[in-house]
């Protein structure tokens, strides 16, 4: 698995493990009023289950998987997907905690990062997409 | 594809194919007004289904424990049935416990959402905990499982 992967998978898996809490505290809510305060991180949970987990963990398993070149580098040049993981994780962290600390002007610093984050990794990927052994 | 994963693809399916048929009541006028029907068919279809096959691809597909013995090469066996259980229980009782909690509230279905709120955490951490040591960069020649 190469290391980039590592780096997503690792980061989608802290992901997951946070919008899974938040998700658990926003259930407990529903069943205890008391824990009304959790609402608070519904958009973190949306955001971090959406992207952070599912979609970044999409990316990095297509980074390790899709058909290679048949010169080195196998993976071609990796810097735009290093920038998207980056992206990726700041633009998830930007959306999912920002509302909850008051700051909502980063909502859409969030979003243009997370955009860009993609469109990255679709050039990057795009000629990889390709028949085996060509 | 090891017994484990199979149960976890066969238990994807069936979560999905429930979403869809509640999506699919959800669509019928007189049924609009059940409670908690949104929340619940959304959860069935992205931690039923897709989290759920992740999970089960992920433990038969991601590499293997270096160096560890033949029956801990996918990291603690128990410790992925416990979060199967967890999982499909935990959604198990949202199924029940979420819209009989709104439509009638009480103690009993306040009790089962909570339980399963966290045998849902649970079943997400004890996945992160055993696949955390496998997602790593090759080993050299010599370093691998037996």
């Amino acid at each position: 698995m190469p290391r980039l992967t590592v780096w997503y998978l690792r980061a989608a898996f802290v992901h997951l493990a946070l919008g899974a809490t938040f998700g658990a505290l926003m259930l407990t809510a529903k069943a205890a009023p008391s824990w009304g305060w959790a609402w608070a991180w519904f958009p973190a949970h949306i955001e971090l289950m959406a992207y952070g987990w599912l979609m970044q963990f999409a990316l990095g398993i297509a980074f390790w998987a899709l058909p290679r070149y048949l010169q080195p580098p196998k993976r071609g040049d990796e810097r735009p997907a290093w920038a998207a993981w980056a992206l990726i994780n700041l633009g998830v962290a930007l959306l999912a905690y920002g509302p909850a600390l008051g700051l909502a002007w980063v909502r859409a610093a969030g979003g243009v990062a997370e955009a860009l984050a993609v469109l990255l990794f679709a050039i990057y990927v795009w000629p990889r997409i390709k028949p085996l052994g060509v | 594809m090891p017994r484990l994963v199979r149960w976890y693809v066969k238990a994807a399916f069936v979560w999905l194919a429930l979403a869809l048929l509640l999506k699919a009541v959800a669509l019928f006028p007189a049924a609009a007004s059940l409670p908690a029907i949104t929340p619940v068919s959304w959860h069935l279809l992205f931690v039923g289904w897709l989290t759920q096959l992740i999970f089960g691809i992920a433990h038969w597909m991601l590499p293997t424990r270096p160096g560890a013995s033949k029956d801990k090469l996918r990291g603690s066996e128990p410790l992925m049935w416990g979060a199967f259980i967890c999982l499909n229980l935990g959604l198990l009782l949202r199924v029940a416990a979420e819209p009989m909690q709104v439509a009638q509230p009480g103690p009993l279905w306040a009790g089962l959402l909570m339980v399963s709120a966290w045998l849902q955490w649970l079943a997400a951490l004890g996945f992160v905990f055993n696949s955390w040591a496998r997602v790593r960069p090759p080993v050299r020649r010599g370093q691998r499982g037996a």
